[in-house]
């Protein structure tokens, strides 16, 4: 089913591309800028995704095994994060922080929202997986005499980081897409250069048809990524459980 | 002085009257979602490939990409083939779409669960496929998925502040036309952060007993 899927995805694909080439002949003209926007895009998911990922660790290990004022942090922001939406998010960072003083650049911005807002989702994502690790795993920590940190470093983390990985895959995607946002807040990413451009030429069918190609493309890459990168941690770990 | 609470009374009852707009669009595109979300789901099963592969191609497309996008692309494309939709219309149609195309995941999981002896006895039984997913499997597939529909629920919910971008007079613009009068930014969006962290602690708190009972009357 998910094979099937993908294959139709690619024929979509395939198929507005070709379109975008054929009947379009504005694709040349509008392709520089826009290349450049989803440079920006690219950026922000990768700083995204990589701030996303450490927040969700420290979050979700402080809100299992931390000492209680520091969980009771951890929970906050996790639900605080959860519960309220990007957009309003991205907006108190950009519009509210100024006036306490702290003014950072709109990239900043950017990044540090959608990497605390996804971070958020993650640490949920990663306590259920060091959840999902049986029991004898930890017992038998304890029987070694390793300490909680050595314990889930060595043994359960590895083991839980397999079954994170479709779900991280997922929230990529997502903030992949939550990228989009940071158009509103002045940034030239793909959303921006797009609106933009869409003002001045009024080519509207053309230039939201290749960007949201673009947006499906990028999609796709992170998809085929994070499948590869589920087969290496499968073999590593085989290859960790047989010696 | 960071927060003036002069001006946090004044702006309250044009946030709530904005908040409306919120809950409109949330209620409406929610509906929407779970119809076409439900379409698509009995589409994607078909056993015709030219039915379910576009199908799930369409899914997967409008997964993929941005709500953000699709809304600009509903609001600004549709024009040029002729249909001109408000802004509030286009949104909540945009916001439908998109998850309703999540929401036929939900939807496809639930039917994939009804036991493959429900679809044979239809057979037997003569049954057309209309009135078998009617009578039979609908009735089955839906009450098991409805807390995962909750929790779309709430994430359209949060989403609806996208809506700004097209100029809906929804909280999020409200705020930020508020600040731009007064350059005073940092009530009302911290306002609307509160209102949706509130409303979707609650609305999660209800998810989770909706789960609750159906766990219990289901099983």
């Amino acid at each position: 089913m998910q094979t099937r899927g993908i294959i139709a995805v690619c024929i979509i694909l395939a198929f507005t591309a070709g379109l975008a080439v054929a009947s379009f002949a504005g694709f040349r003209e509008f392709l520089p800028g826009l290349l450049q926007g989803a440079r920006i895009t690219v950026l922000i998911t990768v700083l995204g995704c990589a701030l996303a990922v450490v927040m969700a660790f420290v979050a979700a290990i402080t809100r299992m095994y931390g000492p209680a004022p520091l969980r009771w942090l951890a929970i906050s922001y996790i639900e605080l994060f959860r519960g309220t939406s990007a957009l309003v998010q991205l907006f108190w960072l950009f519009f509210v922080l100024p006036h306490f003083g702290v003014t950072l650049e709109p990239l900043t911005v950017a990044v540090v929202a959608l990497g605390l807002n996804v971070g958020a989702y993650g640490a949920e994502v990663v306590r259920g997986a060091v959840n999902a690790v049986p029991r004898g795993q930890w017992e038998a920590t304890i029987a070694l005499n390793m300490s909680r940190m050595e314990a889930l470093k060595r043994v359960i983390l590895p083991q839980a980081v397999l079954a994170m990985i479709p779900p991280w895959g997922n929230l990529f995607i997502e903030l992949m897409k939550a990228t989009a946002l940071v158009s509103l807040i002045t940034i030239g990413d793909l959303a921006f250069r797009a609106s933009q451009m869409n003002q001045t030429t009024y080519r509207t069918v053309e230039i939201f048809s290749i960007v949201l190609v673009f947006y499906l493309a990028i999609a796709l890459l992170i998809t085929v990524g994070m499948r590869a990168l589920e087969r290496v941690a499968a073999r590593g770990l085989a290859r960790g459980r047989s010696s | 002085m960071f927060w003036d609470w002069s001006y946090t009374w004044e702006i309250m009852p044009v946030l709530a009257e904005a908040s409306i707009v919120t809950i409109q669009a949330t209620v409406l595109g929610f509906i929407l979602a779970a119809v076409v979300g439900l379409l698509l789901a009995i589409l994607r099963m078909s056993a015709k490939p030219w039915v379910s592969l576009p199908t799930a191609g369409l899914v997967e497309f409008v997964r993929s990409t941005p709500l953000l996008i699709q809304i600009f692309f509903i609001y600004f494309v549709l024009p040029e083939f002729g249909v001109t939709l408000g802004a509030l219309t286009a949104g909540i149609l945009a916001l439908g779409l998109h998850y309703g195309s999540y929401c036929s995941e939900v939807y496809r999981a639930g039917l994939e669960n009804v036991p493959r002896g429900q679809w044979e006895a239809s057979t037997a039984l003569n049954l057309s496929p209309y009135h078998t997913f009617r009578d039979i499997i609908i009735p089955q597939a839906i009450p098991p998925v409805v807390p995962a529909l909750g929790n779309y629920f709430v994430a359209l919910f949060k989403e609806t502040p996208l809506l700004s971008a097209i100029a809906v007079l929804e909280l999020m613009q409200t705020a930020k036309i508020l600040g731009s009068e007064t350059f005073r930014y940092t009530e009302p969006i911290t306002l609307v952060g509160l209102y949706f962290l509130v409303f979707s602690l609650v609305a999660a708190a209800l998810v989770r007993r909706l789960e609750y009972w159906v766990k219990h009357r289901w099983s």
